[in-house]
């Protein structure tokens, strides 16, 4: 309630600013989908807060910088639930929030992108990896903080070739998401060099996901589904429906590593990151959320750190200023990587090192050694300018 | 199902002819020797590329003993030179390393709390002040017995700190709650703290003594702090993530690295304004690579030495023009330096390597390199 009422305060202030000393109050919304899926793992079971927890940090830290600058960050958030309108919402949200993050498939983000056009309200994608998003439905609204399919299965592609695992067997989900993410797989195989010995469809025949006697069952069920297969280095899962790739680490048929949606798997973030300064940032997160930082807790905080670092070098809070800043070409943004964060200017996706995880440890960091690009070695993952559909309007 | 039926249900078949469970391919494919070479290649890929005179061991370790200083180093060895003793913080294996600048030489190892940084003698030489930051304390090691002998409140997780002319307070920059702590040094008490920005870590203070310097990563500014009333003045936006300030020695220009934005941006200490950038370019290295933390100026204020990350190298910059005149070749990641009081060397730390490089301050030549503990991050020198 108090948020609602803050909003339009903070309109007038910043309508203010020259004449009073009162903080410019920046209006930040986000827009989710309430309800959380299901995971084959129980510990990897997304809390309710996922994603908001790390926006409601980079709001304390922005506001932290903000007492310097007389600037005030307030979070709006809002959840649809199954049925409801999510352009209604977000035109909600928009009456008193300049810039809305969104964790949202691409569909819906993209209807609200369209509605909210002529608004000037600026979306921040940190949900959805949908490559279309960011190539054929690119939008000049929609700056995207969570990374690509391409860009993942890129930064994975670059390891096991590094690795010299360049043999892999691709085993894919018989769901949409899981075809798009072998897409992105089997073009990074291309990219850099591996073979694809051999595919195979694991079917989703539906039915629950944790069962008492589940494991007796998949324990034979693994190793006779990859038996047979061609001489391979590495099996590569594109399972993002959560359906059976957890299943097979420690299961396949012949002794061999497991990559993609399991085993060694590529992430923005990681609970277990502690380069660069990290630790200071998985601290604070502990401290405020009582719990670990996700992938999706820190696409949510780069993007509410975005506004922040544009509010603060512009010295406004003005949606307007704050976004020409943003698509500019002196922005950047530190988040824990080793290295700053830059927009592609051709379709507003932000650069990022991916981090490849395995539950417990970061195992490596892509791009890899050896990996060159002209611009910027990030650009190494996932579509690059030449290859870019996008047209942004 | 009998037991036996289930087993043959789920029993797995022999492996196919000429399979052997898929060990023999691999194998075949990816001979031992192949593996063991792109080891090695991979090894050098992470490391500059050798330079004219580098001297590899056996072991891969540089020596980085260029030949034109090797006859310095020789007569320098042969020479009654002033002995300076050197502690170095070693992040990783919580200990301190001290370095005997005679010898060139770490003649004792000290255990000390979890995760040391910051690093710094008293005024007085008698004592080494040592943060530890996962302990959240600063632990003081006494330099004639070289043994721990007490601690400091800092509040929690203290990285870097600094302290005034006379030696007798104490700011400590404490990464986890945004505060700087001060401390008595005489009474080793606790005198307040300072609310900053997010991360605070370079401390400096002015050489009147009257401003102190703190810079914060994540707000990416450089506070301004009245040492008497002990309140913010100002607060200047440098570039992303400021690792360390520093003032020149007549106080007329402000100093501070920005380790992901990659320059060192210049501010006037009375107009709380920056003035210049020192930008930093090195042939065939990605400009990413390039993360300046620690700086270093000669008591001359003509020549400053920043320490560029895992760019594996300090530049060399002339202070008036602001300009590199010269890059010079280091261990992996460099980040803090300490001169001689002589001011004739300049040791650096480089924690991916785990050592220290000397410099030879008047010939701007890196003439020695010495093995400490793992992940050397501080260091300071007795005066």
């Amino acid at each position: 309630m108090i948020r609602w009422l803050l909003g339009p305060i903070g309109l007038c202030l910043a309508a203010m600013q020259g004449l009073a000393a009162d903080p410019v109050t920046i209006g930040v919304g986000y827009l989710g989908v309430a309800g959380t899926r299901s995971t084959l793992s129980l510990v990897e079971q997304p809390a309710d807060n996922d994603g908001i927890a790390g926006a409601k940090l980079a709001i304390e830290d922005n506001n932290t910088t903000g007492k310097f600058l007389n600037q005030r960050f307030v979070l709006e958030e809002r959840r649809i639930k199954e049925g409801e309108d999510v352009v209604q919402a977000a035109t909600a949200l928009a009456e008193h929030n300049g810039f809305i993050i969104t964790d949202l498939p691409a569909d819906a983000l993209l209807k609200v992108a369209d509605a909210l056009r002529n608004r000037g309200t600026l979306l921040f994608n940190a949900g959805a990896i949908d490559e279309r998003l960011r190539e054929a439905d690119c939008r000049a609204n929609v700056i995207h903080s969570a990374p690509t399919r391409s860009m993942l299965a890129d930064a994975l592609g670059q390891y096991l070739v590094w690795k010299r695992w360049p043999r892999w067997l691709l085993v894919v989900g018989s769901h949409d998401e899981d075809k798009l993410y072998a897409d992105a797989l089997r073009r990074a195989a291309t990219r850099f060099g591996a073979k694809i010995v051999q595919e195979r469809t694991f079917e989703d025949t539906g039915g629950a996901r944790r069962t008492d006697s589940g494991v007796t069952l998949i324990q034979r069920q693994m190793p006779v589904f990859t038996q047979a297969a061609p001489a391979y280095d590495v099996l590569v899962a594109a399972d993002e429906s959560e359906v059976f790739a957890a299943y097979l680490p420690y299961r396949t048929w012949d002794p061999r590593p497991v990559a993609g949606s399991a085993g060694l798997v590529p992430r923005s973030w990681d609970a277990a990151q502690d380069q660069w300064g990290a630790t200071q940032m998985q601290n604070r997160f502990m401290k405020l959320n009582s719990r670990r930082m996700t992938a999706l807790d820190m696409q949510a905080w780069t993007a509410v750190r975005m506004i922040g670092e544009a509010t603060s070098r512009t010295n406004s809070g003005d949606v307007k200023k704050v976004t020409d800043f943003i698509k500019g070409p002196d922005f950047s943004v530190a988040a824990f990587k080793g290295t700053k964060l830059t927009l592609r200017d051709w379709n507003l996706q932000l650069r990022q090192p991916i981090l490849l995880v395995d539950g417990r440890m970061v195992v490596s960091v892509s791009p890899q050694e050896g990996f060159l690009h002209q611009v910027s070695e990030l650009d190494t993952l996932g579509y690059d300018r030449p290859e870019s559909k996008c047209k942004l309007k | 199902m009998s037991p036996i039926s289930r087993r043959n249900d789920a029993a797995l078949p022999p492996p196919l002819a000429g399979e052997g469970w898929g060990e023999g391919v691999s194998t075949r494919e990816s001979p031992q020797e192949e593996r063991a070479l792109s080891r090695i290649a991979s090894h050098d890929a992470i490391r500059p590329p050798p330079q004219a005179g580098e001297v590899k061991t056996a072991r891969g370790q540089s020596l980085r003993i260029l030949r034109a200083a090797l006859p310095v180093a020789l007569a320098l060895a042969a020479a009654p030179a002033h002995a300076f003793i050197a502690y170095v913080s070693n992040e990783k294996s919580n200990t301190v390393s001290v370095i005997d600048t005679d010898s060139w030489t770490v003649t004792k190892t000290i255990k000390v709390g979890q995760r040391p940084r910051g690093i710094e003698f008293t005024r007085d030489g008698k004592f080494v002040m040592v943060a530890v930051g996962d302990d959240d304390t600063i632990q003081v090691i006494d330099a004639k017995t070289q043994a721990v002998v007490d601690t400091l409140p800092s509040g929690p997780d203290p990285e870097l700190f600094t302290q005034d002319a006379a030696g007798k307070t104490l700011y400590v920059a404490n990464e986890n709650d945004n505060t700087v702590t001060v401390i008595d040094l005489e009474k080793r008490t606790r005198l307040g703290d300072i609310q900053v920005g997010v991360e605070p870590e370079g401390m400096t203070i002015s050489p009147d003594g009257k401003i102190l310097i703190n810079t914060s990563e994540t707000t990416n500014m450089a506070h301004f702090i009245d040492t008497s009333s002990r309140q913010i003045v100002a607060n200047v936006l440098v570039d992303a993530r400021p690792r360390f300030a520093e003032f020149k020695h007549d106080a007329s220009e402000l100093w501070v690295s920005s380790e992901i934005g990659g320059t060192v941006s210049i501010v006037d200490p009375q107009k709380h304004e920056v003035i210049g950038k020192v930008n930093f370019e090195i042939p065939g290295l990605r400009k990413e690579a390039i993360q300046p933390v620690g700086i270093g100026m000669t008591k001359d204020d003509k020549t400053a030495f920043v320490a560029l990350g895992p760019a594996n190298r300090v530049a060399v910059v002339d202070i008036a023009s602001r300009k590199v005149t010269k890059y010079l070749l280091v261990g992996q990641r460099v980040w803090h330096m300490a001169f001689t009081p002589d001011e004739k060397y300049l040791l650096v730390t480089n924690g991916v390597s785990n050592d220290v490089s000397v410099i030879d301050v008047a010939a701007q030549k890196v003439i020695k390199t010495i093995q400490v503990g793992e992940l050397p991050w501080g260091i300071t020198i007795a005066p």
